[in-house]
């Protein structure tokens, strides 16, 4: 069978994304599976093992750690040149539709972009325009290349043994342009990753100040979920801005999105409305966000949110 | 310093897209077309960059006749001049074509630095910087948050999921923005004046040596082949308040085992 080349990406912290999951998952209906992976492998390859992966790929080392972007692209593209794969999975996420640009434009070969679903014969699933359209594409030039969006698939295990081969890359001068001179982990806490969470508490303006938005906090630590914003709240200074969910900010497709104080502009339903099951409290008995809610409180969140952490407390 | 913005013309995120019937592009006919919101910061940068460095600040837009709208409505911001790729052979174009144009039009403007978006609110496809530095052989910071110049140094703060990176590069480089670097200025009259007699050259694939079936609906590298609008959401419960609205939703979450 052909090899499909799944790009991996991981966090210092969190090790395999379950991107990377989804992406293995839906890569065993497109061929056998093969992981490129870069930086360090160790921790990784038992999980990577577990969902499916045949082969692992690993390239490390200050020529790809230390310069942004290309060189992976590189090492990507010359895989893809010796193996002929049926197909090379990405991440939706910044680094991936990267790597993914400089790979089509190298190969002179299509890309499709925030897949939510990958057909056996290459054709994407893609939701656009604030998720009001879906629609499905083909690469006709070359092999499939296609990032896949977070949250599109359940990953399920099937356990392999993959042989292990390191890769040494001929990185350029031109790969080499851009350097990476420090690289700052924000504090977090323990939550999960936004675009990864199966449960996402976001807050608007409504939430009226960056203090108050410990009450977002806390309903999101008692779900188990992440905490998202509105872009009025951020660019109220209420929440910072890697946490936008929206047209301009983060695509979040979780199992229950909670929207606290928003409004439900176009613009923030852009980055939402793919959610499985949508609550929403808002004062406003209008708000636009209670016409996709499945669930809303028409009141104010500072005495429906206390009393709701209250009651899931007792249920815990 | 020598630098150009690129600018693409959308169609208005606030208001309903639809691809057309006909050939599953954009719909741009019936739209409101405005700037890519993004793309405002990227001409605000230049703008700064200008003020702090001297130099010159292009436009450039690859787009049907009406864009020419949105380049009027960049150039009342305050660049200097713009160019405008336009040619019908281009209608249809995915991004590796797109980004073979917009390199070719940048080898005939002799840029130090290329500023964009970091994506436009219509494709989000999130590419093109990589795409036209890999073709130019030139360095690319993108996703910027923050942007030092210091001769041809450039430094980049770049927004990653765990918080930030910083990268460096020598000019001539692209740089991609989010709309955390600056506060885009409104234009004034006067700028929009101004604006009415900057020139703005116009070029086509053949002024560019590009070939027409490299791009468009014939040169394209991906089709889409379905296209179906999704069933709007429909409401579900909705509950006032009435000192139980909290125990109400968590019966809510808990029946959906949330809980
Ligand atoms: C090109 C472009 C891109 C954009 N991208 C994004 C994006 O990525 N993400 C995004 O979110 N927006 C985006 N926007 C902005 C968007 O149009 C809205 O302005 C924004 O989503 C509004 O945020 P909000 O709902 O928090 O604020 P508002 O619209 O001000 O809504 C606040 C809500 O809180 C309610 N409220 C107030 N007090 C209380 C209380 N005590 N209890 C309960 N409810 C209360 C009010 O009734 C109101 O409905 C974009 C806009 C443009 C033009
Ligand atoms: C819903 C939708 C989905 C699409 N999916 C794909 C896909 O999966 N694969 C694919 O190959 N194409 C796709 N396209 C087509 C693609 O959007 C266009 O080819 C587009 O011109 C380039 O991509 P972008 O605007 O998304 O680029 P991005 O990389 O998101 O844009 C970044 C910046 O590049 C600059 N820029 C982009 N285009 C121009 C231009 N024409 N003139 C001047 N500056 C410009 C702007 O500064 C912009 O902010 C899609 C289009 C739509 C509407």
């Amino acid at each position: 069978m052909t090899e499909v080349l799944v790009v991996v990406e991981a966090s210092q912290a969190a090790g395999v994304k379950k991107v990377t999951l989804e992406m293995l998952t839906i890569a065993r209906d497109l061929g056998e599976v093969s992981a490129v992976v870069f930086g360090d492998a160790g921790e990784l390859t038992a999980k990577l093992a577990e969902y499916g992966a045949q082969k692992i790929y690993h390239a490390s080392g200050d020529d790809i750690d230390g310069y942004l972007v290309a060189p992976k692209a590189t090492a990507v593209a010359e895989l893809v040149k010796r193996v002929q794969p049926a197909a090379v999975l990405l991440a939706s996420t910044q680094e991936g539709k990267e790597i993914a640009g400089r790979l089509a434009v190298k190969l002179d070969n299509g890309l499709l972009t925030d897949a939510v679903e990958v057909a056996a014969d290459g054709t994407a699933t893609q939701v656009v325009f604030a998720g009001s359209a879906i629609v499905k594409s083909k690469v006709t030039r070359g092999l499939p290349i296609v990032t896949v969006r977070p949250n599109s698939v359940t990953p399920a295990p099937a356990p392999a043994t993959p042989a292990v081969e390191q890769l040494t890359v001929a990185v350029t001068d031109a790969d080499k342009l851009t350097k990476v001179v420090e690289r700052v982990a924000e504090q977090k806490g323990s939550r999960p990753e936004l675009t990864e969470a199966s449960i996402v508490v976001s807050g608007g303006r409504g939430v009226g100040n960056a203090d108050n938005f410990k009450l977002v906090e806390e309903m999101a630590d008692l779900l188990g979920g992440a905490v998202g914003a509105s872009r009025a709240a951020v660019d109220s200074g209420y929440y910072p801005h890697q946490f936008q969910v929206g047209q301009t900010g983060k695509t979040v497709s979780p199992q229950l999105y909670v929207a606290l104080g928003i409004s439900g502009a176009i613009q923030h339903r852009a980055g939402m409305q793919t959610s499985k099951t949508i609550v929403a409290v808002n004062k406003d008995p209008e708000a636009p966000i209670f016409e996709l809610a499945d669930f809303g409180v028409v009141g104010d969140l500072f005495k429906v949110v206390p009393q709701a952490d209250e009651e899931i407390r007792k249920r815990k | 310093m020598n630098i150009v913005v690129l600018v693409k013309q959308v169609p208005d995120s606030g208001a309903e897209r639809t691809l057309s019937a006909s050939d599953n592009t954009v719909e741009r006919g019936s739209a409101n077309n405005v700037i890519n919101e993004m793309d405002e910061y990227a001409i605000e940068e230049a703008l700064k960059i200008k003020e702090a460095h001297g130099g010159e600040v292009t436009v450039l837009t690859m787009g049907p006749e009406r864009a020419a709208e949105s380049i009027r409505k960049a150039l009342s911001m305050g660049p200097d001049k713009a160019v405008h790729v336009q040619d019908d052979a281009l209608h249809g174009s995915c991004a590796v074509a797109t980004s073979k144009v917009l390199a070719a039009a940048l080898g005939t403007l002799n840029a130090d630095l290329i500023i964009c978006g970091a994506e436009s609110t219509d494709g989000r496809v999130q590419v093109m910087p990589h795409m036209l530095a890999e073709r130019l052989g030139i360095a690319a910071l993108t996703g910027a948050r923050k942007l030092t110049v210091d001769g041809s140094q450039l430094t980049a703060e770049r927004q990653t999921d765990e918080g930030y990176e910083v990268v460096t590069a020598a000019t001539p480089a692209v740089v991609s923005v989010w709309d955390t670097i600056n506060e885009p200025r409104y234009p004034s009259f006067k700028g929009i004046m101004a604006a009415k007699k900057k020139p703005v050259q116009s070029l086509s694939l053949a002024d560019l040596g590009v070939p027409a079936d490299e791009v468009g609906h014939a040169g394209a590298t991906s089709a889409v082949v379905e296209f179906a609008k999704r069933p709007p959401r429909s409401a579900g419960t909705k509950v006032t308040d009435e000192g139980n609205g909290g125990a109400q939703l968590v019966e809510f979450l808990a029946t959906e085992k949330f809980v």
